[in-house]
Parts: structure tokens; sequence; C-alpha cells
């Protein structure tokens, strides 16, 4: 059986209108120039996207490309100014921890606050409340003001009434990176039960491994528009591809004045040789100095698709003399017998000083595939061996 | 697991859909909204009776203080040093019924007003029928007012004797009258404040207009010798805050009612009947405040 939509979303446009003058005073002596003070923003156009039951849908873009305003569309919070949500089933917005805590009220009370704002019941969560104790790790604290909580306390007590609120579907805003290491695992724990058990979860993330780890798919937003909607590593390449535009674009702008970019990427080329189990891959760069400055290096890394970062170093580390002539420069990277598991792996490479100043940047500029190879799966490539002991 | 997710699957496919997208929604929608979450509008009033107190050793009693000094105050400043008392028998309890009266339209009042800006945390995080926050101000309210009644009650008891017949009756048919006619100006001023805060300033200044174009202080008698039945008369009182007091005063002033000679009082004709139309408007006005509550709210979240 495919899984019934659970939010239908059609044709939504969201516009705002940002007033300048706020009292009444300013409105009357502003009024003949009240057109003037205000602007119009639109931070989402023409988003069509259906949700169905049980996936895991991660909202990523830039900062104000509309993810958020998009959560808050679906959460019924902001009224769209165009098109329609259709929504069935059980919500649950965390959209800021504790966003119902008041700071007078003890935990014990805020828990059942909370829980009823999320939509819980009275009887429903005197049920869970132990649950929800157990799980936050606050204990004997319960019955203090909340005022009185660590921060750490108080964003695990309201991540433990969300998830323990029975929602068919989660829309959760950058707030799962709560509390210590352990806490963090509980939560990760719990939102992959949440997966298991079917219920659909609609995340704003930046960060690209969580998003990576934890979603089936993923929306793009540019500038209140999808620019992808699908596959988790295609559009984690977007995102990257559109954060790169956009810096230069800052770099344009911003070279205005001072100097442009003294060290420029020309091209970049990887091979990958897999002989005999063995991984060899080399890299080969073209990189322009335009107006050498002394002590500039070359920094590399290989992530996964989905962004984890396997490996990073640069030339400074390397301890590379590179050339400081003008002109053009080749350079090999040679990456021997690489024992990573089967799939892709990115390189993103940059140019820059020991400053942390950057030149250029080439991220996702070259990949390579690895085939299976030996036994078993994971981003490092083991070949074990197992014998029963004598 | 999996038996979990194919049952949530199902219950899911069988749902119909709603439109979260306008949140017009009819009067019928807006009470099934409230009903479906009394619990939380019990917590949220809880909150409110709650957090004004909490760690006041005297606590819930501060919520008598303020009425009491007033009380005091009227006493003897216009009481005694005026001389109102000379013409109105019982003055403390008489001051006191219009001050329970007017605490509790002003706090409704007031308390709306503020409601949605001082739960902005909430109306911008998470959606709730937006109507729950005025609403739970007029719990704090109410809960408020019933302390004070308790107060007024035991003070009658002592000092006066209550009116044991029909009359008694007015008692709840005013105070039903306010608090829907209250709702209905609070539930409308909630939703201007969050674009104009200049509201909640408007609303300081009409209060104390209100306040003395009210009987509290002085007695109704006193308008009616100086406006002897005009249509000046009749326009004071179409004030509904008015009627509510004089109808409360007429139902346990007992002293007001039984006077003669120099301390006889005059009542208005046709209370009953001016109170059930109060009433009616009240209701029509309640209607009104939750289709205009309906159409601003769409932009509440991003105005607050």
């Amino acid at each position: 059986m495919t899984n019934p939509t659970l939010v239908s979303i059609t044709d939504v446009s969201k516009r705002f209108v940002l007033h300048k003058d706020k009292s009444l005073k300013e409105r009357i002596v502003n009024f003949q120039t009240s057109r003037r003070h205000r602007d119009d923003f639109w931070a989402l156009r023409d988003i069509n996207l259906d949700i169905d039951l049980g996936s895991t849908v991660g909202l990523v873009g830039h900062n104000g490309s509309g993810k958020s305003t998009l959560l808050k569309v679906i959460g019924g919070i902001l009224e769209p100014t165009s098109g329609s949500v259709a929504r069935r089933g059980r919500l649950a917005a965390l959209l800021e921890l504790g966003a119902g805590f008041h700071q007078d009220l003890t935990g014990r009370e805020n828990v059942y606050l909370n829980a009823a704002i999320l939509g819980l019941s009275r009887a429903e969560t005197t049920r869970q409340f132990d649950d929800i104790v157990e799980f936050s790790g606050i204990g004997d604290f319960i019955d203090t003001q909340v005022k009185f909580y660590s921060s750490g306390m108080y964003v695990r007590l309201a991540f433990a009434v969300a998830v323990h609120v029975d929602p068919d579907l989660l829309l959760v805003d950058e707030v799962l990176a709560v509390g210590d290491e352990p806490f963090q695992r509980k939560c990760m724990e719990k939102i992959s039960r949440f997966q298991h058990e079917g219920r659909t979860i609609v995340l704003v993330s930046h960060s690209a491994d969580q998003v990576g780890s934890l979603c089936d798919r993923v929306v793009v937003l540019h500038g209140g528009e999808i620019r992808h909607d699908g596959d988790t590593a295609e559009g984690l390449r977007i995102l990257r591809a559109g954060y790169e535009e956009d810096r230069k674009v800052a770099a344009v702008n911003s070279a205005r004045g001072g100097p442009s970019h003294p060290y420029l990427f020309r091209s970049i080329a990887c091979e990958s040789v897999i002989e005999d189990g063995r991984v060899d891959v080399e890299v080969d760069i073209e990189i322009e100095c335009v107006d050498p400055v002394p002590g500039w290096g070359l920094g590399f890394s290989i992530e996964t698709p989905l962004g984890l970062r396997l490996y990073e170093v640069t030339t400074f580390d390397l301890e590379t003399k590179l050339p400081t002539t003008r002109g053009v420069h080749r350079l090999v990277l040679r990456l021997p017998d690489l024992r990573v598991g089967p799939g892709k792996y990115v390189l993103n490479l940059g140019l820059g000083d020991e400053t942390g100043r950057n030149f250029d940047q080439a991220p996702s500029a070259a990949s390579f595939d690895v085939p299976v190879l030996s036994p078993g799966a994971g981003t490092v490539r083991i070949v074990p061996t197992m014998q029963v002991a004598e | 697991m999996e038996a979990d997710a194919l049952t949530r699957a199902q219950r899911i496919a069988s749902e119909p859909f709603h439109d979260v997208s306008s949140r017009g929604g009819g009067t019928i929608r807006f009470i099934q909204e409230i009903w479906q979450n009394r619990d939380l509008l019990g917590l949220l009033i809880r909150r409110e009776v709650k957090a004004r107190y909490k760690n006041s050793s005297l606590g819930v009693v501060w919520s008598l203080f303020r009425p009491l000094v007033q009380l005091l105050i009227y006493y003897f400043a216009i009481g005694q040093i005026l001389g109102a008392a000379r013409f109105i028998p019982d003055f403390a309890i008489f001051v006191f019924i219009g001050l329970t009266v007017w605490s509790l339209f002003s706090e409704i009042v007031s308390g709306c007003t503020n409601a949605l800006i001082t739960n902005s945390g909430l109306v911008k995080k998470v959606y709730l029928p937006r109507e729950i926050f005025p609403l739970s101000a007029v719990g704090g309210a109410l809960f408020n007012f019933a302390v004070q009644l308790v107060v007024l009650l035991a003070a009658i008891a002592v000092l006066s004797t209550f009116p044991l017949d029909a009359r008694l009756l007015l008692a709840p048919l005013a105070l039903l009258m306010l608090v829907i006619f209250s709702v209905a100006i609070g539930l409308v001023l909630s939703a201007v404040n969050v674009y104009l805060r200049d509201t909640e300033h408007l609303v300081e200044i009409g209060l104390v207009i209100f306040f003395w174009l009210s009987p509290i202080v002085y007695s109704f008698t006193f308008v009616h010798n100086a406006l002897n039945g005009s249509w000046l008369e009749q326009l004071y009182l179409a004030n509904p805050i008015t009627l509510a007091i004089i109808a409360m005063q007429k139902a346990l002033w007992y002293s007001g009612s039984e006077a003669t000679g120099d301390l006889q009082q005059a009542w208005p004709d046709n209370l009953e009947l001016r109170l059930l139309l109060a009433l009616l408007v009240s209701l029509v006005l309640l209607w009104i405040a939750q289709r205009i509550f309906a159409r601003l709210q769409g932009n509440f979240a991003q105005e607050l």
C-alpha cells in the first residue's frame, strides 16, 4: 500500500509587507507618503509540494530563502497570501523549544501546559508524564520553577514534551542540536523511532550532515522558490553550488574597492585507478597566480555526498613549497591506496593563506566512485578476517 | 513497528483534508476549536492566575487590596469629604458593588488588549486558535472577580442585608450581559492592538473616562435629578456598563431600594427590559467581534 498524502501545498505564495512606521502618530504624519513607507517582499513564490506520510523531508536553503516561512505556512501559523495548504492528521510544531514555557511555573506545570499547547489532553499527559520526566533526565527538579533551570535542562524538558505528543506530522526548525552528547543521541534515536513508526518529519536545518543522515527527500529553496525536490545527495550538492554562487557574487561585490583574487582555480580533474583491490586517486589542479602574495596554500577535503567529512589537509600541513610567480601553475595531488568503502566521494578544494583568508573555492570540484572491493559496508574499507580460535 | 506504521497510514488515508491556509472559519468552527482546546484554556487561565501571585507570600490576597484601597479612598474622599454619602445610604456597600463590577469590566478589557502581545512567543511559534489568548485573560479576570465577589457578599451579610426576592435575579443577568459585552470589546481590541500598539494607551484613557461615566462613586439619582429623564439620560443609560452596575446595585444594595425621604433613590424604568436588550445587543456584538478577530488574525504571526 502506498503511503497517503499528509500535506498538500498548492501554488502557495507569501508576501510580507514591511512597514517602517508603526505608531498612529507616524501613520498620520506620513499618511501621504504612506506608500513609500512599505516594502513588499516575497518570501515564497508558487510553492507546490505534496508530503507523504512516513517520509522525512529536509527543507534546506540559505538564510532568508523562505524555509522557515514555508514551515510556518505548513503549520498554519502564517496564512499564505495566495494558494492553499491542505493537511490532515495530528501536528506538532517544534519551531522553538519551550515556546510555551512560563518562567514562574514549575517544570511539572510547564509540562502540562506545553503538552496542551502541542495538542495533548490532560489525561494523555498524565499517562505520559513519567516517560517525559525520565526522557528529559530532569529528576527531582521537576517541581522547581523553570527559571532556575540551566539552559540545558530547559531545552531537554521542552524536547521531551515535544517528542511525547503523538504527532503524525512533526515540524522541526533547527532545534535538534540540544543538550549534551548523550542527550543528542537520545534525540536522534527518538527521531529514527518516529521514522519507523511511519510518522512524517519536516525538518529545517543548516546541518548538511544531519539532513543527509535523516532525510529521504530534500527540498532546496532559493529566494522563495523550489530549486530542487527529491534525492538527498543531489539536493545537498545543489545547495552547496548555490552557496558557492552567492560567495562569488559577494566576492565580486566586495572586490570593487580592493584587489581581486590573487589566485584562481583554472581547472581541476580527478582520475581514480582501481587495480587489484587498491584505489589510487590523482587530482590534477591548475592554478593561476594573478597577483602573487607569499604564503599562500591549498586545502582539500574528501566528503561523502551527504556531507560527512572524511579527511582534510592543507599544503601548510604537508609543508609543500608552492611557486609564487605570476602565471599558471600545475599541481598534482596523489591519494595513494585510499581505503574507503564503496560509494561516491566528493573532493572540495580551496585556496587561501594561513590567516584563514579565502582566495578561491571549488566545492564539489571533482568526484570519484569506489566499487565494492571487499565484504561489508561503510565509509572505511577494511578487509577483515575471522577464524575460530583454537 | 511495521504494523504501527500501517494502521497509521490507514487512519490517515481515511481522514479528510482540511484547509489550513485560510483561517476565516465560521463562528461554529470557532466554538468547536475553543471546545477542543478547553484543557489548554483551563491551563492558560491557571497560568495567568498563578504566575501573577507566584513568589508573593500573600498570593491571591493582593488582588483584594487594590479594590479595598480604592474603596477606602472613595469612601472618605467622595463620601465623607465631598458629602455624597449624605444622599446615599450604606455608601461603602454601594461603592464596593460598583467597584467590583467595574473592575471586572476593566480587567477583561485591558487584559484582552494585551493578551496577544504578552503571548506573542506562542502566537508566532505554535498554531492555536488565537481567540484562546484573550479568553484566558477573561478567565483570569473572572477569577479575580470571584474573589472580590465573595468579599462583597460577606460584607453585605455583615453590614447590611440581602433583598431576598426577585430583584436578586438581576445580578446574574447583569453579570452575564457585562461579560459578553466586555469579551466582545476585548476581542476586537486585542486584535487591533497587534497592528496598532497605540490601542493599549487609548484603552487606558478610555477606561478612566468610562469609570466616571458610570454610576460607581455617585448614584444614578444624581444623574436623574440633573438630566430629568431627557434624551441625555437615555443616552447615559444606553451604556451597558452603566446598566450592569445599576442592576447589580438594585439586586444587592438593600438600603438603596428601601430608603425613603432624602435618601430615596431613583431607578431607571424598565430596567429588566433594558438589560435583556443589552444582552441581545452584546451577543450580536460578540458575533461581530469574532468575525473581525477572524479576519485580522491571519497576519498576527508576522505583525507581532
